[in-house]
């Protein structure tokens, strides 16, 4: 299977015969594998997102209207916009160095890991559909149901700390498993396919919450007049994990069992053997005695409930202010693209999410300071997914060997399903 | 899209014999409306009467109001719905005593009446005690339809060649960019329309050029793309067009066009021929592309292409080459529906301003049944949905204005689920095709 070094998942390399030497091994693996890929690829995208903060940056296009008498200026220019920009993506996401102690200067870090937890777990949550075969773009009705379910918990229970936390959890990932369930279950009943109700049920869930949100009674604050939900109570946020100078919030940890759990459903249970079977073939999978359509609720559920708990983290920890109907803040599209850079394994979608949330935090901060438009991350954000998805691209531009003889079969993302009666 | 592409899954039934797969899809859909419309219209009816206006003061032809009776409409629709409803359920359990033909066309009808039926009810009930101005609602329909008819267009070329498009909205969203870019620069919106076919073909390059080349997953790079042009229009966008919104980005609109004597017919002839240019090249290219797909030889080899590559291939059709040019195409056709947006609904251009009509325009493609026609009907109903919308917002309608919203969307699940139920596409969509 691909990805070495990105996930923990891949089967022993099929070549049982003559040992070789293992650091020769890494090395093929590297050259002819994932990880100089992915490294390229990045690197690329990164190379034509400064294409573009040059040709936009003002002092470029100064320094260019007199390139021939004095061409250095151009270059200092660019240099000047596109190593400012960058600087400041990653001063705003990893580490600031301009700050003296260690404590403030470490805070990008914990803001990044703050904006990929829901990253990881909607990540996870389309990945997990992917695998089973199945297109899930309804991300941002699942967070949003989920949302409103647990949001609605936070504000009006009154539990005591710790209890209250588990209830709101438990009850946003309901929601979201529910919202994700209906299309499981429309899909295996009916044979409706699921990238039209996953789409149609994000518009109905969006007016559903926008109106619950604007009626007194329901989850409208009172005495607001804007549609937004009263702030959740103490007891239900996530406690912050390093003190109240952070904003990284309890949630992560949820994150990091998320993703264990997502590795041992797909890849040490019975159920998720049965998962990755249908996704392989619904065919063969039926073939062999499995109910293919159960298969597609489950995984519709477990699917729905993870974007549900990327929900959750959204209203109990990213914003416990109170909720609008833009909580779930596009994340449950994004959360297609980090599931496809991560190849919908567990742990690939770990640090893609992470990526993606340091390319979050950094890029509000290099739109402050450099006044470049947080758009270009978006951009380079498709741009790493484009590239990692054709390798012969990337190996074609670095004129690199195909260094893959054996050939890797690469996880089918979408498959053959079954007919439904 | 490959999920929906099963060439090879006929249903293993128990006989081998032809058994009669009696599906009680459609009589359950049929039944919750008749409940639902039984709740609203009987139930929770409402007195006074409402008035449909089909022609404005400047029509030539003038007809006269009609006015219905609420409640009583109310009634007698149920009663109908349910007589219909009835004749389903009928035609369900004689099963294959009818021909299969005379079934279908009955079934056909049926459900055709039902709906027409259920809407008259619903907009006498929701409108009660006011005046609906029915050229206005259909003039709207048509208006906000056009650009998910250009997408679903698009999608339908592409998918029948056997390349999934999922890019529809990246397509819309980047001819939307251009044609207010290129507008603007040269005040002419002829070249913005250029330039809105160009980009959407730009965008069908890089669709064609992944799936076809590099045999990446067409699903993945179709929604990558969406992101990639969004954020490329958002990029330029802050960049360029605000830095001077007079000179680049306030494109010229295109002038509404009366057609000389159609548009005089009554109800039909505001509707549908006093639009704009755009309007009018959305008609031929339903009409072009239905024509083409089905009745020519570009159509054919399109159709086999996406069928069945290697037949296709082994009478002598160039698959992948076939595949390039019809994607491209299909991204000019959906680029024009981008340039709707801004040379003829607004001005200018803005962020992410197509809003996922790209999306519902890949539910149209797929509710059509991968079917130009049926395709746009679908695309109609979204439009008629939201102006639907609109238009009962203005008199004051008992219904929350997002439960009106949700209407579309909630009617597209039950027909999918009850109605359409299993879509089967093009068999080799989705699937490269790698010549051995």
């Amino acid at each position: 299977m691909s990805a070495a070094g990105t996930t923990t998942a891949s089967s022993p390399t099929p070549e049982p015969s003559a040992p070789q030497p293992r650091a020769n091994a890494i090395l093929k693996e590297i050259i002819g594998g994932n990880v100089l890929i992915t490294i390229l690829a990045v690197f690329l995208a990164l190379l034509i997102g400064g294409i573009l903060i040059a040709f936009t940056n003002e002092d470029v296009q100064e320094a260019a209207g007199y390139f021939f008498s004095r061409p250095q200026d151009t270059f200092l220019a660019i240099w000047n916009a596109v190593s400012g920009a960058y600087v400041a993506l990653f001063q705003g996401s990893v580490y600031n160095f301009r700050r003296d102690d260690f404590a403030t200067a470490i805070r990008p870090l914990t803001d990044t890991l703050t904006y990929a937890a829901p990253l990881i777990v909607a990540g996870l949550g389309v990945g997990l559909a992917f695998r089973v075969g199945m297109f899930n773009i309804g991300g941002r009705g699942q967070m949003l149901i989920a949302a409103a379910a647990a949001g609605w918990v936070g504000f009006s229970f009154h539990l005591p700390w710790g209890i209250h936390l588990i209830v709101a959890i438990v009850a946003g990932i309901a929601g979201g498993a529910l919202w994700g369930g209906i299309v499981g279950l429309l899909k295996a009943r009916t044979g409706a396919h699921e990238v039209i109700l996953t789409i149609m049920l994000n518009y109905v869930a969006f007016y559903l919450v926008s109106y619950m949100l604007r009626t007194p009674g329901l989850l409208q604050a009172p005495d607001q007049v804007n549609p937004k939900s009263p702030p959740m109570l103490e007891t239900a946020i996530f406690p912050a994990l390093f003190g109240p100078a952070y904003k990284l919030h309890a949630g992560f940890i949820l994150v990091i069992l998320a993703t264990i759990f997502v590795w041992w459903l797909l890849n040490r249970s019975s159920l998720g053997f049965r998962f990755r079977a249908v996704g392989e073939n619904p065919n063969a999978a039926r073939v062999a005695g499995m109910d293919v359509k159960n298969i597609y609720v489950y995984a519709m559920l477990v699917s729905g409930g993870l974007l549900g708990l990327a929900g959750v983290m959204q209203v109990l920890g990213t914003v416990p202010t109170g909720f609008s109907s833009g909580i779930d803040a596009g994340i449950g599209f994004d959360a297609i693209t980090v599931a496809l850079l991560g190849r919908s394994r567990p742990w690939g979608i770990f640090a893609a999410g992470i990526l993606f949330g340091a390319f979050k935090a950094g890029g509000y901060s290099m739109q402050a300071s450099e006044g470049v438009p947080v758009d270009v991350v978006t951009i380079v954000q498709s741009l790493i997914v484009l590239f990692i998805a054709a390798p012969p691209l990337v190996r074609a531009i670095f004129f690199l060997p195909d260094g893959t003889r054996r050939k890797r079969r690469t996880t089918p993302i979408v498959t053959k399903e079954v007919e439904a009666k | 899209m490959s999920t929906i592409t099963t060439p090879d899954t006929t249903p293993v039934s128990g006989t081998l014999e032809s058994t009669e797969i009696r599906s009680w899809k459609a009589p359950i859909a049929l039944g919750i409306f008749v409940v639902v419309a039984a709740v609203l219209f009987v139930v929770a009816g409402r007195d006074g009467a409402t008035t449909f206006r089909l022609s404005s003061d400047t029509d030539l032809v003038q007809l006269a109001d009609w006015v219905l009776p609420a409640r009583g409409t109310g009634l007698t629709v149920t009663v109908l719905l349910a007589l219909l409803a009835a004749v389903v359920v009928g035609l369900t359990v004689a099963g294959s005593r009818l021909g299969s033909r005379a079934r279908r066309a009955i079934l056909a009808v049926s459900i055709v009446a039902f709906t027409f039926l259920f809407l008259l009810a619903f907009l006498t009930w929701a409108a009660a005690g006011a005046a609906i101005p029915v050229t206005g609602l259909l003039l709207g329909t048509v208006s906000l339809s056009a650009p998910l008819i250009f997408g679903a267009l698009g999608g339908v070329i592409s998918e029948r060649v056997g390349v999934v498009n999922v890019a529809i909205e990246g397509q819309l969203l980047a001819g939307a960019f251009c044609a207010a870019l290129v507008a603007s620069i040269t005040g002419n919106p002829f070249a913005g329309l250029i330039a809105a076919m160009v980009a959407g073909v730009l965008v069908s390059f890089v669709l064609a050029a992944f799936s076809i080349k590099y045999l990446v997953d067409q699903v993945i790079v179709g929604v990558v793309l969406n992101v990639l042009v969004l954020g490329l229009t958002s990029f330029l966008y802050s960049t360029v067009l605000s830095q001077d919104t007079a000179g680049l980005n306030t494109a010229p609109r295109f002038p509404r066009f009366p057609i000389p004597v159609l548009s005089d017919i009554p109800v039909v002839g505001p509707v549908l021929f006093r639009q704009t240019l755009i309007v009018y090249l959305m008609y031929i290219a339903v009409i072009a592309v239905y024509v083409g797909l089905f009745h020519t030889k570009w159509g054919l080899r399109l159709r086999a292409v996406g069928e069945h590559p290697q037949a296709a291939d082994t009478v002598g059709i160039r698959v992948n080459a076939t595949r390039f040019w019809n994607v491209s195409l299909a991204g000019a056709v959906a680029g024009l529906g981008g340039a709707y947006f801004t040379l003829d609904s607004v001005s200018s251009f803005g962020k992410d301003m197509t809003a996922g009509a790209g999306f519902i325009a890949l539910a149209a493609v797929i509710f059509g049944r991968w079917n130009p026609i049926r395709a746009t009907f679908a695309a109609l109903l979204f439009g008629f949905a939201t102006n639907l919308q609109n238009v009962l917002g203005a008199i004051g309608s008992p219904v929350p204005s997002e439960f009106m919203l949700m209407l579309p969307y909630l009617v597209t699940i039950l027909a999918v689920a009850g109605l359409v139920g299993y879509a089967r596409g093009p068999a080799a969509s989705g699937k490269p095709y790698i010549k051995s």
